[in-house]
């Protein structure tokens, strides 16, 4: 179908931006790389007055490492940050999950900020926002503000972005040395959606025991949903792994499948989901070890 | 905080936007609302019906054409975002003589296509590829049209036509 008609603006600056969105109030919508919103326009599932085309506001096509954060621009397109070597080098969990967003030409054109506003409970970089705590910055005509991860995404769909406001950035930590990170779903067809997906974050002790470990999950809530697996991981280490051959990470699946609470729907049954939850979480926080591991020997002098 | 100002023809809330679209070479002079889709003002304001619409909501990659080079869905995208930029649809992808492209003679080669209706998305998408890795291996070959719907070939004469045009490419390099 064809989008409902709407006004249109190009602001060439954020100051612009921010003061159409103020003027046309709670009717405007951003649109940057409209891979989401188009969609929803051309399906006619959205029907807003004012869309402020943000394309041109090329003071906010950046993506940079420093002071170990990585910042991302509203400006810089999924493959912008998915090949930008410092940035993947300095959170790898960027690179994993990107990887698995979409397909190459939607990625040029997609925003990874815009991803995160959408905040789509099955889109990939809010799990990945959601477990690295990570902020966004949200810049109005009466300021700026910034909102952390855990109060960013309201519901599915519905993010923390009041009317007038633009996101400007999201900044992501470093990963810490000693920490390793991993991305896997399960979806109909590569590029897909995912039925259900796991990113893992898992820290190394200085014995090479698993100190920390928390994973988060893609369309199982309403909004991405963050575990601390830690307590589940008790018998898990290098030196362990000496002996064992594999790490054992069932205990974590079956505790994250305990604590989960997805829903059905077209796509897939709860308890496919609950399945997929427990199976994923094991190999999401196997990879993360493996990773961990990998930077551990590459950090040794 | 005053209001910037900003150009009449940078925002409205009704009525035409007047735009100039570089396509395939020629440029083009254009009043359009809005709304209109970047795949129609091709298809109907200019008439350039090899780009084709196959779902309007990005999933089947029919309307794929490359904005200053970097292949995007034309279904996705305003023609007044379009605006000021340099436009290759699939009509602009064979010389001026009539030659194939090196992707073009590739799906003729190895029968890429059978009704040809998401060809003009496949040959953009494989061309801009193949501009930034002239060498792909059979599975990144995979992952370049991975985005792309075909509901006749069953996609392996399509994975063989872009090594073939890789092979034509590097061959007259
Ligand atoms: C075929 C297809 C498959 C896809 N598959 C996946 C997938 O597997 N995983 C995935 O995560 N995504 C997927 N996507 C979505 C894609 O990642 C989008 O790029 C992303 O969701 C939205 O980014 P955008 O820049 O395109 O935002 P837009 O579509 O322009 O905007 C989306 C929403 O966010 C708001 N917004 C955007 N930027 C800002 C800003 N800076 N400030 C305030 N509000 C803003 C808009 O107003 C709108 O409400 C897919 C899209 C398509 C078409
Ligand atoms: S018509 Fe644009 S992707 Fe299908
Ligand atoms: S050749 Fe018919 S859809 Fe691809």
């Amino acid at each position: 179908m064809k989008p409902p008609t709407f006004g249109y603006s190009r602001p060439e600056s954020v100051a612009q931006a921010v003061s159409l969105l103020a003027a046309r109030g709670p009717d405007a919508k951003v649109l940057a790389g409209g891979q989401s919103l188009m969609p929803l326009l051309n399906l006619r599932l959205a029907a807003p007055g004012h869309l402020v085309d943000i394309n041109r506001l090329a003071e906010l096509a950046y993506v940079s490492v420093s002071g170990g954060q990585v910042t991302i621009g509203a400006l810089a397109r999924h493959n912008d940050v998915l090949r930008d070597p410092l940035a993947v080098a300095a959170q790898p969990l960027l690179g994993q999950a990107l990887a698995l967003v979409a397909h190459p030409v939607i990625r040029n054109r997609g925003t990874t900020v815009g991803s995160i506003v959408h905040a789509d409970p099955a889109g990939e970089m809010t799990a990945v926002l959601a477990l690295l705590e990570g902020s966004v910055r949200l810049v109005s005509v009466a300021g700026e503000r910034l909102a952390s991860a855990e109060d960013f995404f309201l519901g599915p769909l519905e993010s923390d972005v009041r009317a007038g406001e633009l996101a400007t950035e999201v900044l992501l930590p470093e990963l810490p040395s000693g920490a390793g990170c991993a991305f896997t779903e399960v979806s109909r067809r590569h590029g897909d959606y995912a039925v259900c997906g796991v990113a893992a974050l898992v820290e190394l002790g200085p014995q090479g025991e698993v100190s920390g470990a928390r994973a988060a999950y893609l369309s199982v809530g309403p909004v991405p949903v963050v575990l601390d697996l830690t307590e589940a991981c008790g018998g898990v280490s290098l030196v362990s792994l000496a002996t064992a051959g594999t790490p054992d990470f069932a205990q974590a699946g079956r505790l994250a499948m305990a604590r989960l609470q997805p829903g059905d729907d077209i796509h897939a049954t709860a308890a496919y989901r609950r399945h997929l939850a427990g199976v994923l979480t094991e190999r999401a926080l196997a990879g993360a070890f493996a990773h961990a591991r990998e930077r551990a020997w590459l950090s040794l002098p | 905080m005053a209001e910037p100002a900003l150009k009449d023809t940078d925002m409205k809330d009704s009525g035409l936007f007047d735009i100039v679209l570089v396509v395939n070479g020629t440029s083009y002079a254009l009043a359009v609302p809005a709304r209109r889709l970047l795949s129609d003002c091709l298809r109907h304001d200019l008439r350039l019906t090899g780009t084709h619409v196959g779902c309007e909501h990005g999933v089947c990659g029919a309307c794929t054409v490359l904005i200053d080079g970097v292949a995007v869905r034309s279904c996705l995208m305003l023609a007044v975002s379009a605006d000021n930029s340099s436009i290759t649809t699939v009509e602009g992808l064979a010389g001026r003589d009539g030659k194939l492209s090196p992707v073009q003679q590739a799906f003729a080669d190895c029968h890429g296509l059978q009704c040809g209706f998401c060809t003009p998305g496949f040959l953009t998408t494989i061309t801009a590829a193949l501009a930034e890795d002239p060498d792909p291996t059979p599975e990144q070959a995979r992952e370049i049209i991975g985005g792309n719907l075909c509901r006749c070939t069953g996609y392996q004469n399509i994975v063989q036509a872009v090594l073939r045009a890789a092979e034509l490419i590097t061959q007259t390099r």
